[in-house]
């Protein structure tokens, strides 16, 4: 009895077994060939149509459907119908707010019938904006939009359709990293902005800047994409006051120090971009300290000559910056040779991050144009580098005491091996051994 | 007089219990025979003498080292800099190291030139290969100790070539890395071999080493005949050339640490690229660059694998050198030992040279 029940139980295993493994193997068939009981989603899957076809297909990664939205969300109809009856015309079903396909200009407010509803959206993603089309509207997209314009950008140029991933998901094309390529889908096409008269080059320029070195190459997300600086549904080419503000989101200081400078009113009365005209549009090259001073091809030349103010002021903040980095890197370059040497260097290492914090300052401090001001910091880290170097030295000093005390050492040792060798010939000179 | 005769109790009590009085009689009758090559046997008490010199730094260094990752090179720099003297005790370590392994290949070589290896002392020279391959174990563990950036990348690249070991070399490595890669198990487990595992084997040989040279005396060179050399007591005549040879060693290695201060470097830092110039500590450099110049296939067999073959055979063969030279053994002169010897020498200067050059 107890055999028979240990064999069913054993049959029973093996029969169980089997029907696991078969499940898993046409575990994968499920997906390709059954139905879902989505009228949308069948038929469209079937259909030989990419045209067709894609959208079904592709919004299985949506996040829309990932979070429980069918099609009939966006475009009405029936999903429950269609299929069982043979006929896919009842899915389709106008009565049940069947819109299909939205025509571009209708696309925004299409999108915004939940993405502004302040009740919906917070279901789903409390931190999202709901003001996403007012922006819009207030874009160059959007206004160009509103006259007509169908080739302009609207939600799904940018955010692709059927297959809207999450702007934090590296595939998509709002991905920070990905941004300048998608807005660069269009900007960078001659033919396409033919129409507009604007240039094309944006992307190429961008991709030569610090920051697209920095964003595209090392993938710094801290860095700007286009968004960064056009805004991302209010996109509008900034003007000359609000490159500066663009700028000074990031760059706040040099923006505050740049407001009190003299270059403020100056550059409001010349009409002169007050970033851009030092630092370019989208080519924004990596800022040296070549760019100040009053050597040839040095910035401040461009404008001014010798004798002037301004002329003076460059050549003064040239000199001490230029002072405070050589006496940084001579700091530097002590405290190395003391700490090769084994001695503690510690204290002096700490102290010259004050002084290197000190440069950076004073890189910033370059845009008050003011040499004073710029003194007040660029002093302040020389001082503090000249500690360092005085500790360096005493250091090295250190070290130097060392090496004379085991130098001296040496010949005393050397001195008692030659006593000993001494003792020992005058020992066997005295007592030869056989 | 009154400290002379408490001197002398003192004596008699533990002559009583310990028979110092026979240790004493073999030390005063012990003769050292004198020929035109005696010097090299002073070669011997030199390696002795950086041996001990590395016991007394490395217990000093072992109250302030710390074997983890995170706090290794942050101890060893605390040693440098802030221990009274650290500096100059972590600086001879690091070169008594270095002459030590110096020093036991000279000795290696003046016994193999005057082939002291021949019977009955194949044991002694047994123990000594053993003793070298030892020492270059201890420069391998302890380079790895200070963790900076170079010992790091250095012992990944020679822990990487335990790995092409045919059969074992997987397993060897995981041992050795404890883990896949070099990490702070790494060093933890260097650490107890540098300082606990290979001591106590070294120990071993060394006092079956020196035990074996006290009982068969000094060799002397093929043709040289052991009755018609001159006979140099060992106390006080030999123990003093020692002294001066101790005192020589002593001074070059004040000298080195004085004019050139071992350095630290930077911290290891595992997620960086390799620096450049990576290369083992100079004992292992012939056999780094042997491994380099050979071609990744050689007929079909893995190139580095065909090198650690050869090396290993060469290795084996330097053991075993009493047992392959047969005619030392009959007292008769070898025609081709010393040109092997020098041939060797030659490779090895030539291939370190170019480690550091090329």
């Amino acid at each position: 009895m107890r055999a028979q029940r240990a064999l069913f139980s054993r049959k029973f295993a093996l029969w169980f077994i089997a029907a696991v493994v078969a499940g898993l193997i046409a575990w994968p068939l499920h997906g390709a060939g059954a139905k879902t009981g989505n009228s949308c989603l069948d038929c469209h899957i079937e259909t030989t149509q990419k045209r067709l076809s894609g959208p079904a297909k592709n919004l299985v990664n949506d996040i829309h459907y990932t979070k429980g939205f069918g099609c009939q969300d966006c475009h009405g109809g029936d999903p429950t119908k269609g299929m069982a009856e043979g006929d896919p015309a009842l899915a389709h079903d106008s009565a049940k707010g069947f819109v299909g396909s939205p025509r571009p200009q209708d696309v925004p407010a299409f999108c915004a019938r939940c993405h502004s509803d302040v009740e919906l959206m917070k279901k789903y993603n409390p931190k999202l904006r709901v003001d996403q089309l007012l922006e819009y509207r207030s874009s160059q997209h959007g206004k160009l939009l509103d006259t007509g314009d169908e080739k302009v950008a609207t939600c799904i140029s940018c955010h692709g359709v059927h297959g809207i991933l999450p702007v934090a998901d590296t595939r998509s094309p709002v991905y920070r990293v990905n941004v300048p390529a998608t807005c660069a889908k269009c900007h960078s096409n001659p033919a396409y902005m033919k129409p507009y008269g604007i240039p094309t080059d944006q992307y190429a320029l961008f991709k030569s800047s610090v920051h697209g070195y920095e964003l595209l190459e090392k993938g710094d997300l801290a860095a700007p994409a286009c968004n960064s600086c056009h805004g991302n549904h209010g996109a509008t080419p900034p003007g000359l006051t609000s490159i500066a503000f663009a700028c000074g989101e990031c760059h706040a200081n040099n923006r505050d120090f740049f407001n009190q400078s003299p270059h403020k009113d100056a550059y409001a009365q010349m009409n002169l971009g007050e970033c851009t005209t030092c630092h370019n549009h989208h080519d924004i090259a990596k800022p040296t300290d070549s760019m100040l001073g009053v050597g040839e091809g040095v910035l401040c030349t461009r404008c001014h000559s010798q004798g002037d103010k301004g002329y003076e002021a460059a050549a003064k903040m040239s000199v001490e910056l230029d002072t405070l980095k050589l006496t940084i890197n001579h700091a530097h370059e002590l405290l190395t040779r003391a700490e090769r040497g084994g001695v503690n260097a510690r204290l002096g290492k700490y102290d010259l991050h004050t002084a290197d914090d000190a440069l950076i300052k004073s890189r910033t401090a370059i845009h008050f144009f003011d040499f004073d001001k710029f003194h007040e910091i660029a002093s302040s880290g020389i001082t503090e580098a000249q500690n360092v170097i005085t500790l360096g030295e005493e250091a090295l000093w250190d070290l130097r005491v060392r090496q004379i005390g085991l130098g001296v050492t040496v010949p005393i040792i050397l001195w008692v091996a030659l006593a000993l060798y001494l003792r020992i010939r005058r020992m066997e000179r005295d007592k030869p051994f056989a | 007089m009154k400290d002379q005769t408490r001197l002398s109790g003192l004596w008699d009590w533990l002559d009583e219990r310990l028979s110092l009085s026979a240790i004493k009689e073999l030390a005063l009758h012990k003769r050292v025979p004198m020929h035109r090559h005696s010097v090299w046997y002073y070669v011997g008490g030199m390696t002795l003498f950086c041996f001990l010199v590395q016991i007394v730094t490395g217990i000093f260094l072992l109250l302030y080292y710390r074997p983890t990752a995170e706090a290794a090179f942050e101890s060893v720099e605390f040693i440098m800099t802030d221990v009274k003297f650290g500096w100059l005790i972590r600086s001879i370590h690091s070169w008594s190291a270095n002459l030590m392994i110096f020093f036991a290949f000279v000795h290696m070589f003046s016994v193999f030139f005057m082939r002291a290896y021949r019977r009955p002392r194949e044991l002694t020279w047994v123990s000594g290969a053993f003793l070298l391959f030892l020492s270059m174990g201890f420069g391998f563990s302890g380079y790895l100790l200070p963790w900076n950036q170079l010992a790091f990348f250095a012992t990944k690249v020679g822990t990487d070539i335990l790995g092409q070991i045919p059969l074992i070399g997987g397993w060897l490595l995981t041992v050795a890395r404890g883990g896949e890669d070099v990490t702070g198990a790494t060093l933890t487990r260097f650490f107890g071999i540098h300082v606990a595992v290979l001591p106590m084997i070294s120990t071993f040989f060394l006092l079956g080493h020196l035990a074996l040279v006290q009982k068969q005396g000094m060799s002397v060179p093929i043709g040289e005949e052991y009755k018609k050399c001159r006979q140099m007591p060992f106390i006080p005549n030999f123990a003093l050339r020692d002294l001066v040879g101790w005192t020589l060693a002593l001074g070059i290695l004040v000298l080195l640490a004085s004019l050139f201060p071992w350095e630290l470097g930077e911290k290891a830092d595992p997620l960086a690229s390799a620096p450049a110039g990576i290369r083992p500590e100079w004992f292992f450099c012939f056999m780094f660059q042997t491994l380099k110049y050979i071609p990744g296939k050689v007929l079909f067999v893995n190139g580095e694998l065909l090198g650690i073959i050869g090396f290993g055979l060469a290795g084996a063969a330097l053991v075993l050198v009493p047992f392959l030279d047969r005619r030392a053994a009959r007292e008769e002169k070898h025609k081709w030992l010393p040109v092997i010897g020098w041939f060797a020498i030659l490779y090895i200067i030539v291939f370190t040279v170019l480690a550091y050059v090329v």
